[in-house]
């Protein structure tokens, strides 16, 4: 039998995969208009983020012959053939159409300009780039989805980026106007510029013939170079139109339940297809299709029926959902304005049945309700919006958990029982849930732990436990040493993993100098010459200067040693002084400089208390409300030197207006009229987040009470490398809040205990170090010639100081 | 006479005390031009390779952990966290690179290296 596909693109790709691997015997080829393999669409964006083309792409089975740049311009149904546009033509016994559809461009005027764009493959996303390589602004005309994950993108690329939404709110299609609305407080804060009822009157052209703006229906024109429009999609039934084929009022290829067109030899799938009135948006109905076309043509009876178009996803950093349906009998909303959360549910009239939701900035109701849907609730509805559900939940087995792939619970649990799983990994290998959006991701984790399976959390080779685990061993149990630790609870003899989780874990419960006896051998390279490693071996040193004060004297200090020692000089981001370029042997004798002028270590190099920020403050600000400044130094001398599963950073503000950055730390401070407001859970880095607003108007005794008890619960419960950020988001807001503000687990003395006898042990490292000759010995590049520099160390100049010259690299291939 | 040829002879050197040597830490040595990481592990063996990490370039390879992977004895880089053998110089994580190994041996006391 001979078939041919026309399109190459997910759902294409997911036909011919079925159609192989249950063993089709004919020939299958495959005619795509673009000019590269079908790729994965719905991750179209991270294309721009670093992912490369062939990372997206789709494998292709042995054995189809695939035809690319092919785009088929005509079908001869009778002769059974069709012909592409460069002329070629193929035979058919079995044609499938997988055309997709296309980006609806509203016919405005100037929609031809150059820097007009849609949303859609590579090439334009290839387009987009360059052209916003020279540009200063854009605008995506259409606020929904697809049009505000190109904002993001837009934003990505360094544009000052405007939506323009025809709707009176966002994502009209997901969300109600009060989840508009709150999705609207985020987009803004990220910049974004939001214009809801408004659409594009003409597209404006500069003197260079290219975009220069947009008119808004109301005269207002946006400066812009590049304009994308995504005003929705229309299916691609053009082929289908020409060849007679039965086609929907409003476009779609219209299919019967096995996906047949109104030609029995002729299949359509997926967005191009039109079944029972709908054409389907999302790529977990295409794959459906494929499946049930896939199923027909080697002549099975699989039928396709209404999909659930619920989604959920991750724009711009905030969680927006929609499952089910939008309208019911009664409705609950949560809504917090402050965190920007709107929580909604639709239920029956007797309130028993969950009929559907929204939610937007908080999706957990998504991720535990949804295979609710249609069926009665696990609890009140208020209840479970508040609490983010009940804490067991037992799915029935016909619950759909991932709706891309169409896998109900009973899949998932059956392939955990027979194929022995402990991962997700695993799940998605078998069952192919999560292996699209990824929003079922949380849902398949619960389903793994409730079935009773033990999760792998282990550390490494060398333990099984989670470092939470080895904490409370360490603890509990009162081990002191890593070999001890190792023989008891672990198997081999570590690894640059394990060590430093149990350096750390040791530390914090107060185990004496880091470099004392075995513990020493644990420690990072940083830790182990207190100092930070820098690309050609050398270490840099930062002194603590607590609240970034420092008198003339001292900074006249740190001038003079850096000019002695020829260090680079810099201030840091983070109101210290950073020396670099010191080679280990020299260390110690900086140091003893340094301490001897009264400074202590900074920290720099572990995972442990590194600045707290500070304003200046009502001392001298004449908006300050408080010592800001005081504040910060009492906070950094009460937590220096503790050691965490990642580095801590913290700031004070002395007013709202926030110049110390507060809301971006681990926890940050900012002053009030009555006293103190304790933000938790922010980061700066790889994955920014905004800190979360702990509790509010604390005087300076009880705030200090609150972070001690926060830091020390983070300090025992979370994984090795987890910022308090993440943390925060596995726990959740408000159990941290009840343990540590209302000690709902009745450890608060225990962590203040210790918090306390931390507080009383602390010592500075580097003092302890040049004190003991025994770990000064350490501090040489040759152990047979301690007085000889690393000949490999140079520099060169650049700007009056210091720049390192990196060796060549000799690298023996094996 | 005896004439050896120069690439089969292991001259021996003398770097430093075996209770120099910490146990499962390493420390560097300089042989002539060669920077040499030795390493003594937690039952006592020792082990030598080059200092230098082929993926920085630096000469650092002593300053990193220990431990093993596999029950095979190994030292991570602390620049960029690549393991390496300590038996065969190989790197685990890219088995396509590797550093040189060097012979060592505990004389009186006293750990010696072999530099061809
Ligand atoms: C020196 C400094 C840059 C500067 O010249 O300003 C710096 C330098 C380094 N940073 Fe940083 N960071 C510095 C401020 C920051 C800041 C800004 C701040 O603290 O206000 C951030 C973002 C805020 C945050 O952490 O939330 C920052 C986010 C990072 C990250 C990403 C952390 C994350 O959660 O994603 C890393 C990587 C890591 O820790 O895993 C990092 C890692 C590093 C390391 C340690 C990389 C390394 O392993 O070699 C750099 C060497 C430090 C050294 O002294 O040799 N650095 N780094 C800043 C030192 C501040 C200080 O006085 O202690
Ligand atoms: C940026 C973006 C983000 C998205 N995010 C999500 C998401 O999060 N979740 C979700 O469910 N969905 C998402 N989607 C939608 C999803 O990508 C589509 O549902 C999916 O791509 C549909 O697959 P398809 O194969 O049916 O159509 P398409 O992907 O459109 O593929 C059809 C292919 O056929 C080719 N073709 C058309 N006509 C011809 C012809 N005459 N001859 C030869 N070839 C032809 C086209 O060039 C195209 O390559 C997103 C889409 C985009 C653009
Ligand atoms: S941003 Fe990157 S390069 Fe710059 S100091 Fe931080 S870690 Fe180093
Ligand atoms: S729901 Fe999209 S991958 Fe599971």
């Amino acid at each position: 039998m001979k078939l041919v596909v026309v399109g190459h693109g997910p759902t294409s790709s997911r036909l011919v995969e079925a159609l192989v691997a249950k063993g089709f015997g004919g020939r299958i080829t495959v005619l795509g208009e673009e000019p590269r393999a079908a790729y994965d669409r719905v991750a179209l964006t991270s294309y721009l983020t670093g992912r490369s083309a062939e990372d997206l792409t789709y494998p292709v089975p042995e054995g189809v012959v695939l035809r690319l740049a092919s785009r088929v311009t005509g079908i001869d149904r009778d002769g059974r053939t069709v012909t592409t546009a460069d002329g070629h033509v193929e035979p058919y016994d079995v044609l499938v159409l997988a055309t997709g559809s296309s980006p609806f461009v509203p016919p405005v005027p100037g929609r031809e300009l150059e820097g007009c764009f849609v949303y859609r493959t590579i090439d334009d996303l290839d387009a987009i780039r360059e052209a916003a390589a020279g540009a200063g602004s854009g605008v995506v005309i259409g606020g929904g989805l697809l049009g505000l994950e190109a904002a993001d993108a837009l934003r990505g690329l360094g544009l000052s980026t405007h939506v323009v939404e025809m709707g009176g709110w966002l994502m009209p299609r997901q969300v109600d106007e009060g989840g508009g609305a709150v999705l609207r407080g985020h987009v803004e804060a990220l910049g974004l510029t939001v214009h809801t009822e408004a659409g594009a009157r003409e597209i404006v052209a500069g003197p260079d013939g290219r975009v220069a703006g947009l008119v808004k229906p109301d005269g207002e024109t946006i400066a812009a170079q590049v304009v994308v429009f995504s005003a929705g999609v229309r299916p691609r039934d053009e082929l289908a139109r020409q060849a007679g084929l039965e086609v929907g009022d409003r476009g779609g290829i219209a299919v019967d339940d096995g996906m047949r067109t109104s030609d029995p030899a002729i299949y359509a799938v997926g967005e191009c297809a039109l079944h029972d009135g709908m054409v389907y948006g999302l790529v977990g109905p295409c794959f459906t299709m494929a499946e049930v076309a896939a199923d027909r043509i080697l002549g099975g009876q699989a039928a396709f029926a209404r999909a659930d178009l619920s989604t959920k996803l991750k724009l711009l950093g905030v969680e927006v959902a929609q499952f089910g349906a939008m309208d019911g009998a009664l409705d609950v909303t949560f809504m917090d304005p402050v965190g920007g959360i709107y929580q909604k549910l639709f239920v029956s009239d007797d309130a028993r049945t969950l009929l559907g939701g929204i939610c937007v900035g908080d999706a957990t109701p998504y991720n535990t309700l949804k295979p609710f849907v249609g069926r009665d609730l696990p609890g009140a509805p208020s209840e479970l919006l508040f609490t983010g559900g009940p804490a067991s939940m037992d799915l029935p087995d016909d619950a759909q958990v991932c709706s891309c792939n169409n896998v109900t619970k009973g899949q998932v649990c059956a392939a955990v029982a027979d194929h022995g799983l402990t991962d997700v990994a695993g799940i998605k290998g078998c069952t192919r849930a999560g292996t699209t959006c990824g929003s079922c991701l949380p849902m398949l984790k619960q389903i793994l732990i409730k079935s009773g399976v033990e999760v792998s959390k282990a550390l490494c080779e060398h333990f099984a436990h989670s470092r939470a685990e080895l904490f409370d061993i360490v603890r509990v149990r009162g081990i002191t040493t890593f070999s001890q630790l190792i023989d008891e609870h672990g198997t081999g003899r570590g690894c640059d993993v394990c060590k430093p989780v149990v350096a750390s874990i040791l530390a914090s419960l107060g185990n004496g100098h880091i470099l004392d006896g075995e513990q020493a051998a644990l420690q990072d390279t940083n830790d182990h010459f207190l100092a930070n490693i820098q690309r050609n071996g050398t270490y840099s040193v930062v002194p603590r200067i607590p609240g970034g004060e420092i008198t003339p004297d001292k900074l006249i200090v740190i001038g003079e040693v850096a000019r002695d020692f020829g260090l680079y000089t810099k201030i840091t981001g983070g109101q210290r002084i950073d020396l670099f370029g010191a080679r280990v042997e020299q260390l110690p004798l900086i140091w003893k400089r340094l301490v001897d002028a009264g400074f202590e270590s900074g920290h720099a190099y572990g995972k442990a208390l590194r600045t707290v920020k500070s304003c200046v403050g009502s001392t001298w600000c004449r908006y300050g409300v408080q010592d800001a400044v005081g504040l910060a130094i009492s906070l950094e001398l009460r937590y220096r030197g503790l050691r965490s599963p990642h580095k801590l950073k913290s700031a004070v503000s002395g007013c709202a207006r926030e110049c110390a950055e507060a809301r971006g730390k681990d926890f940050g401070v900012i002053a009030t009229e009555q006293g103190w407001n304790l933000y938790v859970g922010g980061n700066g880095g790889f994955t920014p987040r905004h800190a979360d607003l702990f509790a509010s108007d604390l005087s300076t005794e009880e705030l200090i009470r609150t972070i001690d008890r926060f830091l020390m619960f983070y300090v025992r419960t979370a994984d090795r490398l987890q910022r308090t950020s993440a943390w925060l988001e596995s726990q959740g807001l408000e159990y941290v809040r009840q343990v540590v503000l209302e000690d709902s687990l009745g450890i608060c003395a225990d962590l203040d205990a210790q918090m306390d006898r931390h507080v009383a042990s602390y010592a500075d490292e580097w003092r302890t170090a040049i004190e003991d000759p025994g770990k000064l010995r350490r501090f040489v590049s040759f152990v047979n010639a301690p007085a000889t520099p690393d000949p490999s160390i140079a520099f060169t100049a650049e700007r009056d100081q210091i720049k390192p010259v990196l060796l060549p690299l000799e690298v023996v291939r094996s | 006479m005896t004439v050896l040829s120069e690439a089969t002879t292991t001259v021996w050197t003398a770097v430093c005390a075996y209770t120099d040597l910490l146990p499962e830490r390493g420390a560097c040595a300089l042989v002539g031009r060669h920077q040499i990481a030795l390493f003594r592990t937690f039952d006592g063996e020792l082990f030598a390779i080059g200092n230098q990490d082929p993926f920085s370039g630096a000469q650092v390879l002593s300053r990193g952990i220990v431990g093993t992977r596999a029950g095979e004895p190994s030292v991570a880089s602390p620049m960029h966290k690549e393991v390496f053998s300590l038996v065969t110089g190989v790197c685990l994580d890219d088995p396509a690179v590797a550093v040189p190994i060097y012979p060592i041996r505990v004389a009186d006391g006293t750990v010696e290296v072999g530099v061809r």
